[in-house]
């Protein structure tokens, strides 16, 4: 990496062309959203026209998303969903962290175990009980029925994220405020909270993201207009039978992630670090 | 900090007992903070595991009271053509999605590991397809692959290589998994390159000169110098990456739903078909448990895998 500065030729076909590559794999199906979206219906549905460009904008697609489905709403439902489950696995994530962080307890082996359990449960695993589960408490169709199971999936990460943060806080701080006189919980609270701002933020982001990306649940507990997600309400109500309104699809496609994308954008680098925390450090 | 709590429990019978200071003991402490979160658990993960356990042993059609079966369902699975070719398709998914995004993510990770301009933007970007919600890029794809206007249809029959109209990129057996297996690696690539260059930058650069010295070119260096490095990094990126690409269930919801005819059915979209759409909770959660076995081998390894290096 030092050495090697063997002029335009190599770098580019070393750097530049896999990174150009990547680029357009990468960046081509948001391109094709924006694209699609701002075609009108008679462009998008020609063999006639080039496709790659828009010839004609229009904001159609838009205005009918707005006006003639639930999106806006859908968009809300998303947004509490996210902060509501956010906000319990940040609370619950700390709460499980802190101690396994700091404190030599009878029990932390099991707990870290729990833990490490709950991460590695994928979803399709507890959907049919967790379905029948919600049925019987009455929480169908209701926001509190993917409130109170987004966090399961958040937590386990939320708390291994955290606990790593924690461990930096040097104990001599800790020590010296618990001589002073205060206890635990205040220390926690006024001490150790104030120094780990960096690991919320981080676990946060991720969590926030995560919970704006499930569709399972959503799909399975959310089944009128009022109470949608984006993602469930784009593919049961933008699909009508064997119709794909496309144009409509599109938009909804790059408006619902147009949010995530500039939170993430304003946080990269936090999103970075919770990303990689647990695979390096491990 | 003794002095007053003696003085204040002087009238107790039990002088030296302070409620606060019971809070204060490690183990009280501990607990209190960790029973809601891990009561929480155990209602919402735990409870369910087991119920699932318990419905899978019993014939439960949706809004019905079940009755116990034993391990029919499971040998009623045993039996099932559809059920085996689920299992070879989960199996063919997983394995080669994994594969790609190994050899692809550590081949971009080392590309993004040189210094060039606007290195973070491009890392933001290039991380875009795994932070956007999947449901909405996958929609995106499936318009790419859309059977009369996929874009790749029309940008090869325009430049002369194949005839129109061009392949069915979801409508084909075979074509069908390729194409998941396209989608799939284009939203995890970017998971495993930022993590392996993360990985990448923990090594000291001091080894390379060290390995330079010694003769080693390119291949060299990587070959016994990032790579022996990289291996713990690799392998927990890619037991995570291989429990959730087994257990997928979005992104073939959306692009195929299984289809053309079970070709591209997957553990999850099929126990999905049966609980939800065919109403047969217990078979279905029968089907999903059938993920355990094979996924309880691989969190054991991680777990045999990760004991050593504990710090």
């Amino acid at each position: 990496m030092t050495v090697e500065n063997r002029g335009f030729p190599t770098r580019f076909l070393k750097l530049w062309l896999p990174l150009g590559v990547s680029l357009i794999f990468a960046l081509f199906p948001f391109y094709w959203m924006a694209v699609t979206s701002l075609k009108s219906n008679q462009e998008l549905y020609s063999r006639k026209v080039m496709p790659l460009v828009v010839h004609n904008p229009t904001l159609k697609h838009y205005v009918d998303l707005i006006s003639d489905t639930g999106f806006l709403l859908w968009t809300w439902n998303t947004f509490v969903v996210a902060v509501v489950s956010t906000a319990i696995s940040l609370l619950f994530g700390a709460m499980l962290a802190y101690p396994l962080a700091r404190i030599r307890f009878a029990g932390a082996a099991l707990v870290s175990f729990a833990i490490a359990a709950t991460y590695l449960v994928p979803q399709p695993l507890l959907f049919v009980p967790l379905a029948d589960i919600i049925n019987s408490l009455d929480l169908g169709d209701t926001l509190t029925s993917v409130i109170l199971t987004y966090p399961t999936l958040l937590v386990p990460f939320c708390a291994w994220l955290l606990l790593g943060y924690f461990r930096t806080v040097p104990s001599e701080l800790e020590d010296a405020a618990r001589i002073d006189g205060a206890s635990r919980l205040q220390t926690l609270i006024k001490i150790v909270l104030p120094l780990c701002g960096p690991g919320f933020i981080s676990a946060g982001i991720f969590a926030f993201t995560l919970a704006q990306n499930e569709f399972l649940y959503a799909l399975i507990f959310l089944t009128k207009t009022e109470v949608r997600t984006v993602p469930v309400g784009a593919i049961a109500e933008l699909v009508k039978g064997d119709v794909f309104y496309w144009g409509q699809l599109m938009a909804a496609a790059l408006l619902g992630s147009i949010p995530v994308a500039i939170i993430y954008s304003f946080f990269v680098e936090h999103y970075v670090a919770g990303l990689t925390a647990g695979s390096v450090k491990g | 900090m003794t002095a007053p709590s003696l003085a204040t429990a002087l009238p107790h019978r039990r002088p030296t007992f302070s409620f606060g200071r019971w809070l204060e003991r490690p183990d009280v402490f501990s607990w209190l903070m960790v029973a809601p979160p891990i009561l929480f658990l155990v209602a919402l993960v735990g409870y369910p595991f087991f119920y699932g356990i318990w419905l899978s042993l019993m014939d439960r059609p949706v809004a019905s009271e079940g009755t116990f079966v034993g391990f029919a369902n499971y040998i009623a699975d045993f039996h099932n053509p559809v059920f085996w070719q689920v299992v070879t398709n989960t199996f063919v998914y997983t394995l080669v999605a994994t594969l790609l995004k190994m050899v692809g993510g550590l081949g971009l990770a080392l590309v993004m590991n040189q210094d060039f301009k606007f290195k973070n933007l491009i890392r933001a970007l290039l991380l875009l397809p795994f932070i956007v919600p999947t449901v909405l890029s996958t929609i995106a794809w499936q318009w790419i692959l859309d059977p009369a206007f996929s874009v790749i249809n029309w940008t090869l029959v325009h430049s002369g290589l194949i005839d129109p109209p061009g392949p069915s990129w979801l409508g084909n057996p075979h074509l069908a998994m390729i194409s998941l297996i396209v989608v799939n690696t284009w939203r995890g690539l970017p998971f495993y390159a930022i993590t392996l260059l993360a990985g990448l930058q923990t090594i000291s650069p001091e080894l390379y000169e060290a390995a330079t010295i010694d003769g080693a070119g390119t291949w060299g260096r990587f070959r016994y110098v990032t790579l022996p490095l990289m291996k713990p990094v690799i392998f927990i990126v890619t037991m995570f990456s291989v429990i959730f690409t087994f257990a997928d269930f979005q992104l073939i919801y959306v692009l195929t739903h299984g289809g053309p005819a079970n070709a591209t059915q997957v553990f999850a979209t099929y126990a999905f078909d049966i609980a939800m759409g065919g109403g047969q909770l217990g078979q279905g959660a029968a089907i999903a448990l059938t993920m355990v076995p094979p996924l309880a081998l691989l969190i054991l390894a991680m777990a045999i895998y990760l004991r050593p290096s504990k710090t």
